[in-house]
């Protein structure tokens, strides 16, 4: 932090000349990126139909208000659905995940090629949105809850995997080795001495997964993998849009819902 | 007498179970036990079409044993900048926006009707997945990457509004103090009181969140709003799995590229 002297008195400054210079560089670049970025999206985008975006945001929310209540009979169905998905889902992901997870963590893998293997499951689950495994496995078993289950699975296994692997490279290492030196076999290491210090913090993953599987099993029905996003599709499509508003309520509801449960469970777990 | 000498010579020992009221514990098995049942009773398998679903599914891996880059290349290509151009239109929009919602959702600085407007606008941003989103803007400004943009630059102000006025709440008073006290203004109380303690977060949010708006950015082409998300729904529809195994393998490709690169930011400023 420099201080010049300017007709006798100190002046503090943040950087020096040097520094200034090459952050207003650092800058400028980014505005070339963030310019060149628009004016491609600009060339892409239709003004014409953008102009009256006022127009036509005025009569969406005309059309929504008011919401018709009465359809809310019909979406209690969907609703349980949808949470199934994503419990579920939930759950098969913590089947899948846990020996991947082993197989993941420098400690506890049989061998670095397996590790590999486990980080290639890890990184493709994790890139893939849900809603792209939901349309693939829609278009392979069919439409239905199945497609979503197994589509929220396999996004949550990379997830649940690569936080779990790394609550097992943290653990205490002096258990493990007290365990190891009173002659404890490999398995019996991992029962007593890796799963009790990782078994907090592994709950707590599975339930703030729940709760963003919850988020994204509200959608994954509008490629038709079951849930209330079936309903939000079919009534998009028809323009029925006093009834898409009761089912923004009802996913409002739900996802402030799931966050409490999950926030206050995992308060009472650690 | 026999066995109770045999249990006096070797003690079982059990590990203590984690909840202690055995009510609780066998309440919540039992609870959990039906749900399950529950819930796998309403999942509606049609076998037929899951056995039919085998031969596509040998399709679909064969597609992505020999992904096909070249015959739809043209719009991969498109695709894929389109989604480029948007993540960091979107982030450099989305990010400037957040920050004013940030300062009004922490309590500390803001007065109760400012903070109360801001944390709702979070919560419906954040209730609803950017693909609910997306089929607004495309009805407000049509189809194109304009209500991609748009979209991801909603569901950033949720994101960073949320976890960065977390952090301003939760930062160090007495430097804020200390600057109110040498008469510092409104706007000097920020920039040399909460700025500087939020910076590094705030940086290390905002490249975590770009990374997420291109992730994001590969699935609400799904309803028009741009990007990869088009092609692939296409493709998907087409039953072409070799060009569909190709855009995955790019978004993962792209994906990781993207996360290694936020990887090394964030470790550099923190």
């Amino acid at each position: 932090m420099p201080v010049t002297v300017k007709d006798g008195i100190p002046v503090w400054r943040k950087r020096d000349r040097r520094q200034t210079l090459r952050t207003y560089f650092g800058y400028l670049i980014g505005a070339v990126v963030f310019l060149i970025a628009w004016r491609f999206i600009s060339g892409q985008t239709l003004w014409y139909f953008v102009w009256d975006a006022p127009a036509q945001a005025a009569d969406l929310i005309d059309r929504m208000f008011p919401p018709r209540w009465s359809y809310a009979e019909r979406l209690w169905r969907a609703l349980w659905d949808t949470i199934n998905i994503a419990t579920l889902g939930t759950l098969i992901a913590i089947v899948i995940s846990v020996p991947v997870a082993f197989m993941a963590a420098r400690n506890t893998t049989p061998h670095p090629i397996v590790r590999q293997i486990a980080m290639i499951i890890i990184v493709f689950s994790r890139s893939v949105n849900s809603i792209i495994w939901a349309m693939l496995l829609v278009s392979v078993i069919g439409p239905g809850i199945l497609a979503g289950v197994i589509a929220i699975a396999l996004r949550s296994v990379g997830f649940c995997t690569k936080l779990l692997y790394e609550a097992i490279e943290e653990v205490n290492p002096r258990p493990i080795e007290a365990l190891s030196s009173a002659g404890a076999s490999g398995g019996q290491v991992i029962t007593y001495g890796i799963t009790p210090q990782v078994l907090p913090a592994f709950a707590g993953i599975i339930l703030y997964r729940w709760d963003i599987n919850i988020r994204s099993s509200t959608v994954v029905g509008l490629v038709g993998a079951g849930g209330i996003g079936l309903q939000l599709n079919a009534s998009i499509n028809s323009l029925q849009w006093s009834q898409v508003s009761v089912i923004f309520v009802m996913i409002i509801v739900l996802v402030i819902g799931a966050e409490w449960v999950s926030a206050k469970v995992r308060g009472a777990i650690q | 007498m026999s066995a109770v000498a045999a249990a006096r010579v070797r003690p079982l020992w059990r590990p203590k179970p984690m909840i202690r009221n055995p009510l609780l514990r066998y309440g919540l098995l039992f609870g959990g036990a039906a749900y399950l049942y529950f819930a796998i009773s309403t999942i509606e398998v049609n076998w037929n079409r899951l056995i039919l679903g085998m031969d596509r599914a040998q399709v679909l891996f064969a597609g992505f044993a020999r992904p096909d880059f070249v015959s739809r290349w043209q719009p991969i290509q498109i695709g894929i900048l389109e989604s480029v151009a948007m993540t960091v239109v979107a982030g450099a929009l989305g990010i400037a926006l957040a920050i004013p919602f940030a300062f009004g959702a922490a309590r500390n600085i803001a007065p109760l009707p400012v903070y109360l407007f801001c944390r709702a606008f979070i919560a419906v941003s954040r209730s609803f997945q950017e693909i609910v989103i997306a089929i607004f803007f495309v009805v407000m400004v049509g189809f194109g990457p304009l209500a991609g943009v748009l979209t991801l630059a909603f569901g950033t102000i949720g994101f960073m509004g949320k976890l960065l006025s977390e952090d301003i709440e939760d930062i160090e008073p007495t430097q804020l103090e200390a600057i109110r006290a040498t008469g510092g203004s409104w706007f000097q109380q920020m920039g040399y009181g909460v700025v500087p303690q939020i910076m590094p977060r705030f940086i290390g949010l905002s490249v975590y969140r770009i990374d997420i708006n291109f992730r994001e950015s590969s699935v609400i082409g799904i309803v028009g709003a741009g990007g990869i998300g088009g092609a692939l729904n296409t493709s998907i529809a087409r039953y072409e799995f070799g060009t569909t195994a190709a855009i995955i393998l790019l978004i993962v490709a792209l994906v990781y590229a993207g996360e290694y690169a936020s990887g090394v930011i964030r470790k550099r400023v923190q």
